[in-house]
């Protein structure tokens, strides 16, 4: 990671010119701020409106978080279920990917109808949308174990649950790795949508749920703010898994070098 | 004279085309194989079943016909469940998560041996294969000829009675073969096991081996034994061996053998 300082502030230079530039052109133009603030004004309310953001960013980052963890750990029992019985598999498989190709949007409404908790309808959203990339990458990775280490465990005489600890766990973690990062920024994606179709109802709850009603009361720097958290949990979050990622996988695994 | 360690009779392999139909590999392979320490080499062209009947004598497959008998000195190190058997692939086939120290572990630690139970033998293991300094690397820090001694040395940590090799130096350059063939030479005698050494290349069998075993079709049907000879120079043996007239008598033979084993005219074989 040492690379020159000018390449590493690039980037930072790059987006401070474009906020430089909005800024420039609302000003200039004198945009009302209920159609688009300017970054400056929209960093007032993020620091003036944080009793309000604070509460709403633990809110959705922690169902984010809850269905992120619930989508790695069923997501990967359902997996080995699967890669152990061909049966489990060609049962559930089809469903799975039912539920991943149905839109979250379309079920919301009625997850959020049918579970009385709101916390606990937002997470199953998030869930449904973050659990298919776990199942679909662990399941390819335990299947994919090199056929001569099986046939080394075979002739060693393996039981079972040292072939799934020392075999197939282990061969299975870079593509079970690769799902969860995906599926992080899908968490995140199904909490806010739930949210939204949440606080479209009128129920309080997260991010989103400031975003619905800033718009309803035109107050654009505020849903602007909202917006930015939201982006900024969403790298936080992708930053986070990558850095495991590297961590765990760093001395043996090409995508980590 | 003591039992064989290994019979084998009338040993028959096929599998079932994907189109309906069999697909013979190997037919009637009978052979034997004394107690005491050989250098066996199979020997063929390609796809003339010599590694299937490798995997049928280390039980990765089942046969479709004939019996492979072990004795029962064969069943010491593996407890009564299956022989002692080391297996060594044409790949280095490397666990890349694990360093090499527990790469070579692994058959003691499935075995239930605890690590530390396990530390002498599998150092010893590794500096055999003279890579006990590097037993905290990981598999792909290592060169090619690295990896496969670590493969060997983790193949030899249960000190099994036979060790199988399917052909374990095909990917290698040449200098690093040779240098491979002399340590494995080496290992082999200090380990006292028989190894059955599958193999193409005639150079490489005629210098190892204590016994040439053929296999082929000679030319149409499944593969079968078509020569089994024994090479009577004596170990150790080195590069003064490489380039005698005895070693070059072999080769011509172990060579005439090869051809009709894939089917060329057998008269040039007394020719």
């Amino acid at each position: 990671m040492n690379r020159p300082l000018a390449q590493r502030l690039a980037p930072i230079l790059f987006i401070a010119a474009l906020l430089a530039l909005w800024e420039g052109v609302v000003r200039l133009n004198h945009v009302p701020s209920f159609i688009l603030p300017t970054p400056s004004q929209i960093a007032i309310r993020l620091v003036e409106d944080w009793p309000i953001l604070w509460p709403a960013l633990v809110y959705t980052c922690g169902v984010t978080a809850a269905a992120l963890i619930a989508s790695g750990v069923l997501g990967l029992m359902l997996a080995m279920l699967m890669s152990a019985s061909a049966w489990v598999e060609r049962m559930i498989y089809p469903l799975a990917v039912v539920l991943q190709v149905t839109p979250i949007v379309a079920i919301a409404p009625l997850i959020i109808i049918w579970v009385h908790d709101t916390r606990l309808s937002l997470l199953i959203c998030a869930f449904l949308v973050a659990f298919f990339p776990v199942v679909a990458n662990a399941t390819t990775g335990l299947n994919s174990v090199d056929g001569n280490l099986r046939a080394l465990f075979t002739l060693y005489g393996a039981r079972p649950w040292q072939r799934l600890f020392w075999l197939s766990l282990p061969s299975a973690l870079p593509y079970y790795l690769a799902g969860l990062r995906i599926s992080g920024g899908l968490a995140l994606i199904g909490a806010v949508v739930a949210e939204f179709v949440a606080g479209t109802g009128g129920t309080r709850s997260g991010l989103a749920f400031v975003i619905v009603e800033s718009g309803y009361r035109l107050s654009m720097d505020r849903m602007f703010a909202a917006l930015f958290l939201i982006s900024a949990s969403g790298i936080l979050l992708y930053a986070l898994i990558s850095r495991i990622t590297r961590a765990l996988l760093r001395h043996w695994h090409e995508s980590a070098l | 004279m003591t039992r064989p360690l290994l019979t084998i009779e009338g040993l028959a392999k096929s599998w079932r085309r994907p189109g309906g139909g069999l697909h013979e590999v190997l037919a009637g392979v009978s052979l034997s194989v004394p107690a005491e320490p050989q250098f066996i080499s199979l020997l063929g062209p390609s796809g003339c079943g010599k590694s299937t009947l490798l995997r049928l004598v280390a039980g990765l497959d089942a046969p479709s016909a004939g019996r492979i008998d072990w004795s029962q000195a064969a069943f010491e190190a593996f407890g009564a469940a299956r022989p002692s058997v080391g297996f060594v692939f044409q790949e280095p086939t490397l666990m890349p998560w694990a360093s090499l120290f527990e790469n070579v572990r692994l058959p003691l630690r499935v075995a239930g041996r605890s690590r530390r139970e396990a530390r002498e033998e599998v150092m010893a293991a590794l500096d055999m294969v003279g890579l006990a300094d590097r037993a905290g690397a990981y598999p792909r820090q290592l060169s090619g000829g690295q990896k496969m001694r670590v493969s060997i040395a983790r193949a030899l940590v249960m000190r099994p009675r036979v060790l199988l090799m399917d052909e374990p130096f095909a990917a290698l350059d040449e200098i690093t073969r040779h240098r491979l063939n002399d340590d494995l030479l080496s290992v082999w005698q200090a380990s006292g096991a028989t190894v059955l050494f599958v193999t193409h290349s005639v150079y490489e069998s005629v210098y190892l081996s204590s016994r040439i075993i053929t296999i082929g079709t000679g030319g149409a049907g499944p593969g079968r034994i078509i020569a089994d000879r024994a090479v009577d120079a004596p170990y150790p043996r080195d590069e003064a061996f490489r380039t005698s007239d005895r070693y070059n008598a072999l080769c011509r033979q172990v060579s005439a053998d090869l051809r009709a084993a894939s089917g060329g005219a057998l008269e040039e074989v007394h020719a």
